[in-house]
Order: structure tokens, then C-alpha cells, then sequence
């Protein structure tokens, strides 16, 4: 057997641009990384100095994908440092625009970068023409998403009316009912999509993981907004404010994007298969549904079911966000002023956004200055543990004597699968023979 | 050292053809969207023109987009990029980039005006990288953000964080009508009064739409927040009538001033009178 090297330029986002090596030499890995070649951003230093109503609306600035994502985990992390607790309606309404962003980030994610691999192209761009169809549900689908955010924030890609304390823009009840008649209405494109998606073959692959998530220790929802820190490995719970002992970061030098490992194991992972690891119990009926009829069961550590799992949250964010829709509309929506700070000091807030979970945490000086701050990012708690699956994979696809250029399929499509920030990628990696 | 990818963005060989030539008569625009240092919303933005999206592919071809397609072709026409230059990656990428586009754009505040990343420039390097990295900040180099008219002459520019998807839009249609495009001359105000809104000084807030390009519709005032400038200063006779008039009118300071100028990268050599 030849030596192999696999080099993947830019494979895939996370917070920007990866590369994949791996050399193989005689069937054995002599080399293997996920390189984070991605501008280094600095984010948790120059926002020191800046007023602490201003960290939701800076940092929200990281991604342009989960950008409700940050705005929420910085916006709590503030209140706790503030005092500050938000009303029941604040809540609803950050919940609502939380299930947008789900939904349009999950809906990119299957339609646009996972579905090429399994229909066999490049990009989207070809199966406008063969499956127009498809491609114009993916799109109706993502609108309506949008549009959900663009009623309570303003916008879905850094929102404007979420800020600390409250909201400063508020729906109009012909706004909710107008978006819950589509949400129905996409009932149908929904289960054309589950439709799709369980046709689609999930490679075979399993390694004992560590899944990391919040679960709500307060009702019975399906985390999202809200929880404390478990895991598959370790059940009772951790609040959120104690993230540092469940998460414990170390820099690489090929790596712009920290790694993360937990107390447990040396690597884990979060994300919606994470979620839905220990949360199943609490999706919606309909989500439940969904999951019996596809036979998809907790505990799965097959990273490549994240995609399943995100099908999953599809139906279950489309259906809760109809929920809250009416409970808003029931209670009646009303201009409320924001709280104000009632102290400065330490915050931490997290979110379950849609690549796993999310951390801010700042300290406030006494003028409500942030003096300083640490965020832990998802895809940055994935990188290690996307580098071990990598390490579990390879020498199955050697075993089942995949092609060079199938191997290098197969990495990119794992890589894939834990949706590393937008994008990019699709397929341009190059597998030299040595 | 972060890995360098060189093979991402090879040099065309298109030295011979002069930078932003006319599109032939009746061929098809060859489009290409690419991402420095930023977060890469803008290209999320075109993404988000859903009801227009598959109009916009029929009648243009997308060659190049490393977020959305795994094609890529280097002989484009008009190329659009998001994203600061902060790195020296960056800056040769650019530089590459102004080869192989004939038309060069830049979308975003961060290409516009270097953005949010530019909040770095006023810390001293070792501070930042040490902040963050710790011992090993020397794996990460990093330079002071800058916008793109910084490092390469840029044909176009689409500012706001993120862009307006409807000025975006405004932009193919002049493109495939061989029209000149052209941004607003007045400031946010101008849209802010036509929408009715209550203006923001009357409740108290610092707003910089007096100063700032129009061509948002002033979105953040109308859902209740005061305008950051993301679009850009909109010209100096703005920026001195906005030292006269809103800042001894409404007692607002200086330093308060320039610190929300200073958030989106739109703080001009021309300081305020």
C-alpha cells in the first residue's frame, strides 16, 4: 500500500476557514489534523473598554449564522452581571426569534450544504435546475425563517430591537398571526423535507463520544433558550455559571479556534445530535413522530446523525414557534419599558444555538464597562472531537478499501455534518499519492 | 505558523486586460463572492434574498462562492468580498484577488471600512493577541484591520453591517442594465423622517444618522435603536454640521461621539469641528 496524504484547503467554516491533512503511511496515520486557518478575531479584548449594553450588539458580530445565537448568550450574560431579570413576554418574544434562527440555520444547512453530497454535486447551484423544486421549498422555507426574525428583531443577520433589558420594537399582532398562518402552512413543505432527508443514506460510523448540552432543570423544555450544563457521560447538572468546570479550553498552534475537553473524556462534542442525546425526552410531539417513524433512537453516536438531529429540531422549532405565537397572541403583546441595571459585576449566559452550545461571560467595572470577557465558542468545542472521529474513521474507509478520492469524501462529509459555521465547503479536496 | 493556502487563489493571467472592463454585449456576468476577516454575514445577506434568489441565477453565473459551492473558477467579472484585511494572509489574498476580478466590490462595513475588527487597532498588538492566546499568541499573526481601499484601488463599495440586501439587488439591475450605480448623498436622517420616526435625540440617545449614508431606510432607528454609522460617514459638510448643530443643541460630548464613530471602523483623519 502507498503512502496517502489527504490536504483539504479550506474545507469548511469555523468562525471561517479549515484545512484537513491527513498522511497515511502503510495503513497507519502518521499525520492528521483539522487546521483553523481563520483570521484571529480578538473579540474578548477589544470589547474591554466598551459599555455593557453594547456586548450583545459587538459580539453578535462574530457570525453572521447565529448572530441571534450570540446576541442571546451575551445579552444573558449581561443581565446576570446587572441584576437584571427579563419579563415573561422579553422571554417569549427572544425565545420566538431564537426558533427563526434555528430554523434558518438548520434549513441552510440540510438544503444547501448536506443535500449536495447526497444527490451527487457541487452546490446548490446545480439542483436549481434539476430540482427546482427542492431548491424553491429550501428558500420558502429559510424565508419564512427570516421573516420570523424580522418581525420581533428587525432582521435575522444582527439583530436590531434585542437588546439588554428588553426589546425596543414590538410586533404587531397581525405580524404574529400573518407568520403563524405560514408556520401552518410549511406544515406540508416540512414533511416533504423529512421525506427527503430520510431517503438520504447516513454513513455507518459509531465512537463512544461524550455529548455535551443544557438541559432546563426549571420546566420540561427542550433546551434551547435555557438549562444547566449535562452530558451523556455525566447527567447531574452544572449551572451555567460554572461553565469552567465542564469546559476546560487550550490553544493549539494550528488552530486559531481554541480546543476544548471536558472533566470526562479528552474530547466531546455538542451540537444537535448533543441535544437531542439528552433532551429527547422533551421534543415536541411531532418531533417525537418524526423520530419513531425514521427509527432514530438516544443514545447515537454517529456524528454523521447530526444532520437527523437537526431534522428533528426542524419540526420541533417549527411547531414550538407556533406555540409561543399563541401564547403571545392569547396574552396580548405590549410596549414594556427595559430593565435597567441594578449592579455591575460578573455575568455568564449561555444558549443552545444552532452548532451546540454557546458561552459569553464578562466582568463589568463599576462605570458598567466590560474589563473583561471569555466566549466559548461551539465549533470550538467540536474541533478535538471532530479530529478524534476523524482518527476513528480513517482506518474503517482503509479497511473497507475506499479510493483515495472517496476517503476524502467521506472526511469532508463528517466535517460536514457538524455544520462547522455556514458553510462553505462543498468538495475540493485534493488526496496526493505519494 | 497558521498553514498558508496558496493554492486557494491562484494568480490569472489576466494582467493584460484592463481592471473593471465592460461586460461583453449579451454574455452572461461571471459572479464570485469571497470572505476575508469578518463574519461573513454579507454573503449570508445575498443568501437571504430568498424570493429573488433563483431570478439573480438566471441571469448571472456564480463561479466562485467557497461558503455556498464546491466550483471554483478564477476568470470573473465582477467580484464581491466581505471581510477586513487583518492578517498578511489576507492582504496577499486581496491582492490576488484585484488580478483575477475585473470588477472588485466591496460588500459590508468590515470591506468597506474595516468594521467591528477595527475596535482592535486603538490596543496595542501584544496586548490583544496575549489577551486572548496567552504563550501562544506567536502562532497567530494578525495586523492592524484596515478596509480593502486600504491595500487595492475597489471599484464599488456596499457598506452596512451587514449589507442592504435591496441596495445589493439595486446593484445587479444597474450591472445587467449597464447602468452607473450610484450610493445615496444624504444622510439616514432624510429615510428616518420619512418613515415617521420619533428622532432619537428626542429620547435622550447619541444617534450618528445626521452624519451616516443613506440607503438603509434607517432600519435600526425605526426598531428603536439609535444609528451607529455602519454605513459610514456620508460626507464632510455632514460632519461639521453635525459639530454645530446636534452637538451643542443636544449637549452631547465629543468623546461619547467619536467612541460610537469608532465602533464600525467610521472614524474619518477629518475629526469633528
Amino acid at each position: 500500500m502507498s503512502n496517502i496524504t489527504i490536504d483539504v484547503k479550506e474545507v469548511t467554516r469555523v468562525e471561517g476557514h479549515g484545512n484537513i491533512s491527513v498522511r497515511l503511511s502503510d495503513g497507519e496515520i502518521t499525520h492528521l489534523e483539522l487546521a483553523i486557518v481563520e483570521s484571529p478575531r480578538f473579540f474578548e479584548s477589544f470589547i474591554r473598554g466598551r459599555l455593557y449594553s453594547e456586548a450583545p450588539h459587538i459580539t453578535c458580530r462574530i457570525c453572521g449564522i447565529c448572530s441571534v445565537g450570540h446576541t442571546t448568550a451575551a445579552t444573558k450574560a449581561i443581565e446576570a452581571a446587572c441584576g437584571i431579570v427579563p419579563s415573561a413576554q422579553t422571554v417569549k418574544l427572544r425565545k420566538l426569534i431564537f426558533m427563526g434562527e434555528q430554523l434558518q440555520s438548520h434549513v441552510l444547512h440540510l438544503y444547501f450544504l448536506a443535500a449536495p453530497d447526497f444527490l451527487g454535486v457541487g452546490s446548490v447551484v446545480p439542483l436549481a435546475r434539476t430540482h427546482p423544486d427542492v431548491v424553491r421549498r429550501a428558500l420558502r422555507m429559510k424565508r419564512l425563517a427570516n421573516d420570523l426574525c424580522q418581525i420581533v428583531g428587525g432582521r435575522h443577520i444582527h439583530p436590531i430591537a434585542y437588546q439588554v433589558g428588553g426589546f425596543t420594537h414590538f410586533p404587531t399582532s397581525a405580524e404574529l398571526r400573518g407568520i403563524k398562518s405560514r408556520l401552518e402552512e410549511a406544515r406540508a413543505d416540512l414533511r416533504e423535507t423529512v421525506e427527503l432527508f430520510a431517503a438520504l443514506p447516513v454513513p455507518d460510523m459509531t465512537r463512544d463520544t461524550e455529548y455535551v448540552s443544557l438541559r432546563s432543570m426549571r420546566d420540561d423544555e427542550y433546551a434551547f433558550y435555557d438549562g444547566e450544563i449535562v452530558s451523556t457521560r455525566d447527567p447531574s447538572p452544572t449551572r451555567v455559571a460554572d461553565y469552567r468546570l465542564r469546559v476546560l479550553e487550550g490553544v493549539r498552534p494550528h488552530s486559531s479556534a481554541k480546543h476544548c475537553h471536558s472533566p470526562h473524556a479528552p474530547t466531546y462534542a455538542v451540537g444537535a445530535l448533543a441535544r437531542f442525546n439528552n433532551n429527547h425526552d422533551r421534543l415536541h410531539p411531532r418531533a417525537r413522530e418524526v423520530a419513531a417513524r425514521l427509527g432514530f433512537q438516544a443514545p447515537c453516536s454517529n456524528p454523521f446523525h447530526n444532520n437527523t438531529a437537526q431534522l428533528l429540531e426542524v419540526v420541533h422549532c417549527l411547531e414550538t414557534a407556533i406555540e409561543l405565537i399563541d401564547e403571545l397572541l392569547t396574552a396580548g403583546v405590549r410596549v414594556e419599558p427595559r430593565e435597567r441595571p441594578r449592579h455591575f459585576g460578573r455575568g455568564v449566559g449561555a444558549a443552545e444555538v444552532p452548532r451546540g452550545v454557546l458561552f459569553h461571560e464578562y466582568t463589568l467595572d463599576d462605570r458598567g464597562r466590560i474589563s473583561d470577557a471569555n466566549l466559548i465558542i461551539p465549533t470550538g468545542q467540536n474541533l478535538a472531537n471532530i479530529e478524534a472521529d476523524m482518527r476513528c474513521l480513517t482506518p474503517t474507509m482503509l479497511r473497507d478499501g475506499l479510493t483515495p478520492e472517496a476517503m476524502t469524501q467521506r472526511l469532508e462529509m463528517l466535517v460536514r455534518a457538524y455544520d462547522p459555521c455556514i458553510s462553505c465547503a462543498t468538495h475540493f479536496m485534493d488526496v496526493k499519492w505519494e | 505558523m497558521i498553514p498558508v493556502f496558496d493554492t486557494s487563489c491562484p494568480v490569472a493571467g489576466r494582467s493584460g486586460e484592463p481592471v473593471g472592463a465592460k461586460l461583453a454585449a449579451g454574455t452572461r456576468p461571471r459572479i464570485a463572492i469571497f470572505s476575508l476577516t469578518g463574519c461573513e454575514g454579507c454573503s449570508l445577506a445575498i443568501l437571504e434574498l430568498e424570493n429573488e434568489l433563483l431570478d439573480v441565477l438566471g441571469a448571472v453565473d456564480i463561479v466562485n462562492f467557497r461558503e455556498g459551492m464546491s466550483e471554483r473558477d478564477w476568470n470573473i467579472d465582477i467580484g464581491f468580498v466581505d471581510g477586513a484585511v487583518s492578517t498578511p494572509h489576507d492582504e496577499a489574498q486581496l491582492r490576488r484577488l484585484r488580478e483575477c476580478c475585473k470588477t472588485l466590490v466591496a460588500i459590508g462595513s468590515c470591506a468597506c471600512l474595516g468594521g467591528v475588527n477595527t475596535l482592535k487597532n486603538a490596543q496595542p498588538q501584544n496586548e490583544y493577541r496575549g489577551y486572548v492566546y496567552g504563550e501562544a499568541a506567536r502562532h497567530f499573526p494578525t495586523a492592524d484591520a484596515r478596509p480593502l481601499s486600504a491595500f487595492v484601488p475597489i471599484d464599488h463599495e456596499l457598506p452596512g453591517c451587514p449589507l442592504v440586501r435591496e441596495e445589493f439587488l439595486r446593484f445587479v439591475k444597474c450591472l445587467l442594465g449597464g447602468r452607473p450605480f450610484r450610493l445615496p448623498s444624504y444622510p439616514v436622517c432624510v429615510e428616518c423622517k420619512r418613515r415617521g420616526n420619533l428622532c432619537s435625540y428626542e429620547r435622550g440617545q447619541i444617534c450618528l444618522g445626521p452624519l451616516t449614508r443613506g440607503g438603509c431606510d434607517a432600519i435600526c432607528p425605526s426598531y428603536g435603536r439609535a444609528c451607529d454609522g455602519c454605513r459610514g460617514v456620508v460626507s464632510n459638510e455632514a460632519l461639521k454640521a453635525f459639530g454645530r448643530n446636534m452637538r451643542t443643541q443636544y449637549d452631547v460630548s465629543l468623546s461619547d461621539v467619536l467612541e460610537r464613530l469608532r465602533l464600525f471602523g467610521a472614524f474619518q483623519e477629518s475629526a469633528l469641528p
